[in-house]
C-alpha cells in the first residue's frame, strides 16, 4: 500500500475471466466507499493473450497503473502468468496462485519451453504463495468457468474488507443474469476460500 | 491497507472512459451517433446503442460514419462519431472540408489513440488533426473528465459552430473509474437551413470560408487561454514544472506530488500565454506529452524554454516508471533503484479461437508452395504467426487488394512463377476492399482473392456489418450477397466459389485450381465466427493415446485446444531424424469442428466419451 492506496494485480490469460474478477473486486471496494481505478494491459484479450488487470483503491486514486514493485497482492489465474508478473509485488507480499498450466501454441509447437516449476521460482524470490489448482476445483464443481469465482473466494480473507461484501458483489451479478448459477457460485467461492486456507496451512507446516 | 470511507451517492458509477463518453453523449441530447468499430474506441457506440431516443449505426467505414454525423449536424441535430486513431486517416477527407463549413448542431468526434500499441498497426498521434484541420481538441485524463468534457464539447461546438475532437487513448478508453452522472436533456433539431454559401464547398465558396477559419483560430486560442480545462496545480517544489495532458497528467501527479503542473484539457490551440506565465514560475519546464512532441515544438517556436523529447520517449506511455528516472536524471538525483527484474517467461501472443473458421484456410495455405500472400487486418492477420506463417504483407484496412495488384504488376523476374493471393475478411472487404477488387478487375490483375466471410467483425468483438444481416441492435437488416457483389464488380461467375472452410479437401482443391488460372478469382468462405450466435457447437473430440503416432499433422491446424504432451526424437529408416509430437485435445473447450480430425491418418481423434468425467489436459 502506497499513500493509503491498495494495489491488487490480477493476471491470467484471455478468456479466464480475469477482467470480470477485477471488476467484481472493484464493485466491492466501491460499496465500501473507496475511490477506485481499474485498468488492463490486454492485447486482444479474447484470444488467449496475456491479461493483467490492475485495481487500485483508497481515498483518491490518480494513476490507474500499478508500478512494478508496489503491488500488495498478486492473484494469478495461471501458473506461468503468475511468475511473469511477480516482480510487480512489493517485497514479501502474498501471491494467490492457480497452479493450472495453460500451455500456448508457441510452447506446443516447440518454440519455447514452459517453466518447470513456476511456484518454486516465485517462492525463491521471497514471496509467500498460496497455491492450489482452481481449475480442478471448478471441474469438480461441474464447470470449468467457475474458476474465477474460485479465485475470488481465495482472495476473500486477504482483502481490507469483509468477505461477505465480495461474495455479495459476485452473487449480485448472477442474480440479475443467471439466477440458476447463484448457488453454484456460492459453493465455488467457499471452495476457493477453503483451498486458500488449506494452502496457507500447508505453507506453514512446511516452515515448521 | 486503506481505510473505509463513507458510502458515495447513488449517482456515482464505475465507468470506463468509453462508457463515460457514451453516457455524456446520451445526456447531451445527441440524436445521431455513428461509428465503425476499432479498438479501443468500439464500446462507445456499443454503449450508446443501449440508450433510448438516439439513432445509432455501425457504418461501413469511418469516413461514412463521419459523413452521417456531419449530415445530422447540418440538419441541426447534435451528433457524435467515434473511431480508433487510424480511422481518421480514412475519414479525414471529410474532416478537412468540414472545418470550412462548420456545423449547425453540435458535432463531437472522439478519436481513440492506441498509445502503447495494445492492438493496432501503428501509434499515430491524433492531436495533429486539431492542428491540421484548425479545430479545437479536448483531452480527458480519466473517466469523470471524459464525461464532463464530452458534454462541454457539445456546447462549445454549437457556440463556435465548429466540430470538436475528443482525443482519448487506450489508458482513458479502457480504464474504469467512478463517474457522477446526470440525466438526458432533450435537444431538438433546429432544422436544416438552406444556405449554399455555407454548406456547398466549391472553390469560390471555400475561398470565402478560409479567412473565417483563420479568424476562428484566433478566437479559439483566446478561449483556450481562459478555459477552465487548462488548470494549474500549484506545487511547492519549483525545480521542475510540467505541462501535460491526458493520462500523462495522472502519471505526473502520481510521480511528483509536489511539482507545479499545468494540465491541458483544451489542448488545441495551445494556450501559449498561459504556459508562458506558468513557465516563469518554475526553474525548468518539462512537456510530458505522449507520442509526438507537438506542444513542445509549439512552445519552442514561441520562445518558451522547455524540455520534452530530449528526456522522454517518443513511443509508448509516459507512466511513472518512465517519468521518475527521467526526471531524477535531469535533476542529477540518484535514479530510483531498479526493481527486481521480471522472470523469463515465454511470450503468449493472441491466438485464433478454438475452431475458428480461419484455421482451415491457413492450414491449407501453409501446404501450398510458391505463393505470395497479401494480407489484411482482422483476426486472420494472426495467420502471419505460428504455426502457419502464411501472410507476407499487411498494412492497412482493405490494402490487401491494391497491394496484391501491385505485387502482380511489379513482379520481378525471380517472382515470375509466383501466384499472388489476397486474404481479406468480410468487414474489411466492405470497409475498403471493394474498391481495390474493382481495381484488380478493371486493370486485369492476376490475383486470387480469399474473402473470409465469418458474418462478423471478429477482431473487435463480433459486431454486425452489412454482411451479417443484422443491425447494431441485433435486428434484421438487409444482407449483402458477396457472390453477387463481386460478380457485379466484374469477376467472372465461373471464377467465384463459395466454400466451407471446414471441409479441407474441397478448400484445398478450389484454391489450387484457381491460382493456376491467370485471371482474378474470388473464393468466399462461408462459416460464422465462433463468438457469434450463428455458430453451433458440435460434439467434442479426444485423442486415443495408443493410436496417436506423433505425426503432428493436427498440430499444424493451430487450434489452441490441441496440446503436445510428449515429444520424442526418432531416426527414420532414411536416416533422417524427426521429432514426434504426441497430442491430447482439451475436450472441455473443443467444439468439434473436425479440422484436426481430417489430417489424422491413423484415426486417433475420435468423439469424446461424454459419459466419463472430463479431465483436463495436464502438462
Ligand atoms: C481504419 C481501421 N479501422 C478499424 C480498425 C480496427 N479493426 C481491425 S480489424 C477490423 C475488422 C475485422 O473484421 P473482418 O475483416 O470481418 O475480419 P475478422 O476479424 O472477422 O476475421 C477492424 C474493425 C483498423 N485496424 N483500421
Ligand atoms: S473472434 Fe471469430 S474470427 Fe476471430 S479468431 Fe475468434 S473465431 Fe476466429
Ligand atoms: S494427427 Fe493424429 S496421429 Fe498425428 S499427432 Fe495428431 S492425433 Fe496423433
Ligand atoms: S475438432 Fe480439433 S480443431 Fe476442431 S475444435 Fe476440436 S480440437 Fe480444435
Amino acid at each position: 500500500m502506497t499513500d493509503n492506496i491498495t494495489n491488487i494485480l490480477v493476471v491470467g490469460i484471455g478468456g479466464q475471466g480475469v477482467m470480470t474478477a477485477t471488476e467484481i473486486l472493484a464493485e466491492a471496494a466501491i460499496a465500501l466507499g473507496h475511490d477506485v481505478k481499474k485498468t488492463e494491459v490486454a492485447g486482444m484479450a479474447q484470444r488467449g493473450g496475456v491479461v493483467s488487470s490492475h485495481l487500485r483503491f483508497g481515498p483518491k486514486v490518480l494513476s490507474p497503473q500499478i508500478m512494478a514493485g508496489t503491488a500488495d497482492l498478486l492473484v494469478g489465474f495461471e501458473s506461468a502468468e503468475t511468475l511473469r508478473w511477480c516482480h510487480y509485488l512489493k517485497p514479501g507480499s502474498l501471491v494467490l496462485m492457480n497452479t493450472a498450466r495453460l500451455v500456448p501454441p508457441v510452447v506446443d509447437i516447440g518454440l519455447y519451453d514452459y517453466p518447470d516449476d513456476p511456484l518454486a521460482e516465485i517462492r525463491a524470490r521471497g514471496f509467500e504463495v498460496h497455491a492450489f489448482d482452481a481449475m480442478e476445483i471448478a471441474m469438480d464443481l461441474g464447470d470449468v468457468r467457475l474458476g474465477n469465482t474460485v479465485m475470488l473466494g481465495a482472495m476473500a480473507d486477504h482483502l481490507p474488507f469483509p468477505s461477505e461484501v465480495l461474495l455479495e458483489s459476485i452473487l449480485k451479478r448472477f442474480r440479475a443474469r443467471k439466477p440458476q448459477m447463484v448457488e453454484l457460485n456460492r459453493r465455488a467461492f467457499e471452495a476457493g476460500r477453503s483451498a486458500d486456507a488449506a494452502a496457507a496451512h500447508e505453507k506453514k507446516s512446511v516452515l515448521a | 491497507m486503506a481505510a473505509v470511507l463513507p458510502v458515495p451517492s447513488a449517482t456515482r458509477v464505475l465507468l470506463s472512459g468509453n462508457e463515460a463518453v457514451a453516457r455524456a453523449v446520451w445526456e447531451s441530447g445527441v440524436r445521431v451517433a455513428a461509428a465503425y468499430p476499432g479498438t479501443p474506441s468500439t464500446e462507445m457506440l456499443e454503449v450508446i446503442a443501449t440508450y433510448p431516443d438516439i439513432y445509432t449505426e455501425w457504418s461501413v467505414n469511418e469516413k461514412v460514419s463521419l459523413e452521417v454525423a456531419i449530415g445530422a449536424a447540418f440538419a441541426g441535430s447534435r451528433s457524435f462519431c467515434c473511431m480508433k486513431h487510424v480511422g481518421m486517416n480514412v475519414a479525414s477527407d471529410a474532416l478537412m472540408t468540414l472545418t470550412l463549413t462548420g456545423v449547425a448542431g453540435g458535432l463531437v468526434i472522439a478519436i481513440a489513440d492506441d498509445v502503447g500499441l495494445s492492438s493496432s498497426q501503428n501509434e499515430q498521434d491524433s492531436r495533429y488533426w486539431g492542428r491540421f484541420a484548425h479545430i479545437p481538441l479536448f483531452e480527458p485524463a480519466d473517466s469523470q473528465e471524459a464525461y464532463e468534457m464530452t458534454k462541454a464539447a457539445f456546447d462549445f461546438s454549437e457556440k463556435f459552430q465548429v466540430p470538436v475532437i475528443l482525443r482519448m487513448t487506450t489508458r482513458i478508453n479502457h480504464v474504469k473509474g467512478l463517474v457522477t452522472v446526470g440525466e438526458r436533456q432533450a435537444y431538438p433539431s433546429s432544422g436544416f437551413k438552406k444556405d449554399p454559401a455555407r454548406w456547398v464547398m466549391t472553390p469560390a465558396g471555400a475561398s470565402k470560408r478560409i479567412p473565417m477559419m483563420f479568424e476562428r483560430d484566433i478566437t479559439l486560442r483566446a478561449e483556450a487561454e481562459i478555459s477552465p480545462w487548462n488548470l494549474i496545480d500549484n506545487g511547492k517544489d519549483k525545480r521542475v514544472g510540467f505541462v501535460t495532458s491526458g493520462p500523462a497528467y495522472m502519471h505526473v501527479r502520481e510521480s511528483f506530488p509536489d511539482a507545479p503542473v499545468l494540465k491541458l484539457g483544451f489542448s488545441c490551440p495551445v494556450p501559449l500565454e498561459k504556459i508562458r506565465a506558468f513557465a516563469a514560475t518554475v526553474e525548468l519546464l518539462v512537456v510530458a506529452e505522449e507520442v509526438e512532441p507537438l506542444v513542445e515544438l509549439e512552445l519552442k517556436a514561441a520562445g518558451i524554454n522547455c524540455l520534452g523529447k530530449e528526456i522522454l520517449p517518443r513511443q509508448g506511455e509516459l507512466a511513472p516508471n518512465v517519468l521518475k528516472p527521467a526526471i531524477a536524471k535531469l535533476l542529477g538525483e540518484p535514479v530510483p533503484e531498479g526493481i527486481t527484474p521480471a522472470a523469463k517467461v515465454f511470450p503468449r501472443p493472441p491466438t485464433m479461437c478454438v475452431a475458428c473458421p480461419h484455421l482451415g484456410v491457413y492450414y491449407t495455405l501453409a501446404q501450398i508452395k510458391n505463393l505470395t500472400i497479401s494480407g489484411d487486418i482482422g483476426c486472420y492477420t494472426l495467420g502471419a504467426g505460428h504455426p502457419w506463417n502464411a501472410l507476407d504483407t499487411t498494412i492497412s484496412m482493405g490494402a490487401s487488394m491494391g497491394i496484391a495488384l501491385g505485387l502482380d504488376k511489379g513482379r520481378g523476374e525471380s517472382d515470375k512463377d509466383k501466384r499472388i493471393l489476397a486474404v481479406i475478411g468480410d468487414s474489411t472487404f466492405l470497409h475498403m476492399g471493394m474498391q481495390g477488387l474493382l481495381d484488380i478487375v478493371y486493370n486485369g490483375g492476376n490475383v486470387t482473392v480469399l474473402l473470409l466471410d465469418n458474418r462478423a467483425v471478429g477482431m473487435t468483438g463480433g459486431q454486425s456489418n452489412p454482411g451479417t444481416g443484422r443491425d447494431i441492435h441485433g435486428d434484421e437488416a438487409p444482407r449483402v450477397n458477396f457472390a453477387q457483389l463481386v460478380e457485379s464488380l466484374g469477376v467472372k461467375k465461373e471464377r467465384i466459389h463459395v466454400v466451407d472452410p471446414y471441409i479441407l479437401p474441397a478448400l484445398f482443391k478450389t484454391i489450387r485450381d484457381e491460382i493456376k488460372i491467370p485471371e482474378v478469382s474470388v473464393i468466399i468462405t462461408d462459416q460464422p465466427c465462433v463468438l457469434i450466435d450463428d455458430y453451433k457447437k458440435q460434439k467434442p473430440y479426444e485423442v486415443i493415446d495408443d493410436k496417436c503416432t506423433g505425426c503432428g499433422n493436427c498440430v499444424d491446424v493451430g487450434c489452441p485446444a490441441i496440446h503436445v504432451t510428449r515429444r520424442e526424437k526418432v531416426i527414420k529408416p532414411s536416416g533422417k531424424e524427426v521429432e514426434l509430437q504426441f497430442v491430447r485435445i482439451e475436450t472441455s473447450v473443443c467444439t468439434g469442428c473436425t479440422l484436426c480430425v481430417q489430417p489424422c491418418a491413423p484415426d486417433a481423434i475420435v468423439h469424446a466419451d461424454l459419459t466419463k468425467p472430463m479431465r483436463l489436459v495436464r502438462h
